[in-house]
């Protein structure tokens, strides 16, 4: 079941010149998770803004097509009821923070949703836990760190609960053991809880392992979308400028050197390791 | 030259930032700060051009020391590009983003002019130049960050995570572009957390720690430095970590870049009886 659909989307910025995605035809299916990337203002981003309705809602311009997030036209829906099927993080986590304490920021969504105060607090709590933050509770987003603010974005999100959680670079500021462990969680509440993820990144070294399927868009088309190993092999992929992860690419090379390292793409270290150790080992 | 002495920084707060800095950064040296979130990487930094004073310790900009000096001279040699371009950008076109600091710093049309040119070539932004910085995109904003700085072509360029929203090929053009301005001379000091950049880079790495500096060194010998790696909340460039796990292979484990790693397994490769 298609849980986001967007049909022959084009949409251009009040005052854009030309439309920043054009013509965009994707489907995400419920418990995917999708992985979208592509050259720096591709569009991605804007992409995003349309599957809880920011695009047109907030930002206006002129939109074109259809977009469906768990059955409901965006278009012909409010942000605040979208919000209960889609939770979005942004790029800039300050754009997203308003309270006066981190808990209370968490729990602002769940507030508007008529939750009970038992219900609250669990929920509120299990997402700070998540997203490693629970010590920062009172403190003001404000005043905490970039990456600290990323968490609390993160958590915001998380608490909700809801069917499809998008994220646009949600950990840009955060250092690389952090982004992998909040990966690690989206990536578990994805398997556990049969979320949807739509997550916008370019460092796929990161991020490809968790996902079954990349979707490339470049200059506000989607160029490419398919199961991750396949488009990760792809000619035109690496043509696009996409940052392919190491691992990938030094497989690349030995085959291309006639190295019998087999026809599975690997999509990280820990399993281009094991196919060097079995060419080495079958020598 | 920037020469930190033994220096100490207390926020309000009263957290203590950096406990004991000593580091001496060369004309024409690139270097990578390193380490994990609140480590003092950005505290450090925002020092050589005077924003913050330390709390104790000196810290001297070509022998000028920056608590004598104030911070619109010392920029004038120390251009700092902020981790998060909406803190920096403000004008209503790109063109003027680029000009004002020019213009403060009285540089006359005719310069202010050329130097707009250039850089908005250099960093392609060209097409940009009359709009809005606020209609681009995450990555095109802090290209204009990093354009508004080097218009004035400061001496020392501190890039805050130059590379957070970048794509691969912008950071391929960062990386050729630092190569350049070293090759002119100039120091480069960037805070990251970009490990797979750095790795190509292979700069001069300090990892900072809890406000002190634990390791100091080569990329190469650093970034494979599993301990130090994960002290610091960092992890391994990928090749890197490819090595490590191959540890029954008696190959070695200080390889960060590709095409080295593709000639080693090659040779091991083609050794078979040794």
């Amino acid at each position: 079941m298609a849980v986001i659909e967007t049909k022959s989307l084009t949409y251009t910025y009040p005052g854009g010149t030309k439309p920043s995605i054009n013509d965009v035809s994707i489907k995400v299916e419920k418990g995917d998770f999708v992985l979208i990337t592509g050259p720096s203002g591709c569009g991605k981003t804007t992409l995003c803004r349309c599957f809880n309705g920011l695009v047109p809602h907030f930002y206006k311009g002129e939109m074109k097509g259809e977009v469906i997030v768990s059955g409901k036209d965006v278009t012909k829906t409010q942000t605040h009821e979208l919000a209960k099927y889609a939770g979005l993080v942004f790029q800039n986590p300050e754009n997203q923070l308003f309270a006066l304490s981190v808990e209370k920021d968490v729990a602002f969504g769940l507030e508007n949703l008529g939750f009970s105060r038992e219900e609250m607090r669990k929920r509120v709590d299990w997402a700070l836990n998540l997203a490693g933050i629970y010590d920062l509770r009172e403190r003001s987003p404000h005043e905490v760190s970039g990456g600290q603010q990323q968490r609390v974005a993160i958590a915001t999100v998380l608490a909700m609960q809801p069917e499809i959680i998008v994220l646009d670079e949600p950990t840009s500021f955060l250092d690389p053991l952090s982004a992998q462990k909040i990966f690690e969680v989206i990536y578990e509440l994805n398997k556990k809880l049969g979320i949807t993820v739509v997550l916008v990144e370019h460092r796929l070294d990161l991020t490809a392992k968790y996902a079954n399927r990349i979707i490339l868009m470049n200059d506000g088309k989607v160029c490419s979308d398919g199961e991750t190993r396949q488009i990760l092999s792809s000619e035109e992929t690496r043509l696009i400028g996409v940052g392919i992860p190491k691992a990938t690419l030094l497989y690349q090379l030995l085959r291309k050197e006639g190295l019998s390292v087999g026809k599975v793409t690997p999509l990280s270290s820990d399993e281009m390791a094991k196919i060097l150790l079995e060419v080495f080992a079958n020598r | 030259m920037i020469e930190i002495e033994n220096v100490y920084f207390k926020y309000q707060s009263g957290t203590e930032a950096l406990r004991g800095i000593t580091l001496t950064i060369k004309d024409g040296e690139f270097v990578a700060i390193m380490g994990q979130n609140g480590a003092g990487k950005t505290t450090l930094v925002k020092h050589f051009n005077g924003l913050l004073k330390p709390s104790a310790g000196k810290i001297l900009i070509d022998n000028i020391q920056t608590t004598k000096s104030s911070i619109a001279s010392l920029s004038k040699t120390v251009g700092f590009v902020f981790q998060n371009p909406d803190h920096q950008l403000f004008s209503e076109t790109v063109e003027e983003e680029i000009a004002f600091a020019l213009k403060n710093f009285g540089f006359n049309q005719e310069t202010i002019e050329k130097q707009i040119t250039w850089v908005l070539n250099l960093l392609s932004l060209n097409q940009y130049r009359k709009t809005s910085p606020f209609m681009l995109s995450g990555g095109e904003r802090k290209r204009v960050a990093l354009a508004s700085v080097l218009a004035w072509d400061p001496k020392i360029l501190v890039l805050d995570e130059p590379t957070i929203g970048q794509d691969h090929e912008q950071k391929e053009i960062l990386r050729q572009f630092i190569v350049q301005l070293q090759a002119q001379g100039k120091t480069i000091v960037t805070v990251t957390h970009d490990v797979e950049f750095v790795a190509e880079c292979n700069p001069r790495v300090i990892l900072m720690r809890e406000g002190k500096i634990v390791a100091d060194g080569e990329g190469k010998e650093i970034l494979t430095n599993a301990e130090a790696i994960a002290q610091s909340s960092i992890i391994l460039p990928q090749i890197a970590q490819v090595f490590a796990k191959l540890g029954s292979l008696g190959l070695p484990k200080d390889v960060i870049d590709i095409y080295e790693a593709k000639d080693i397994l090659l040779r091991a490769y083609g050794r078979p009886e040794e």
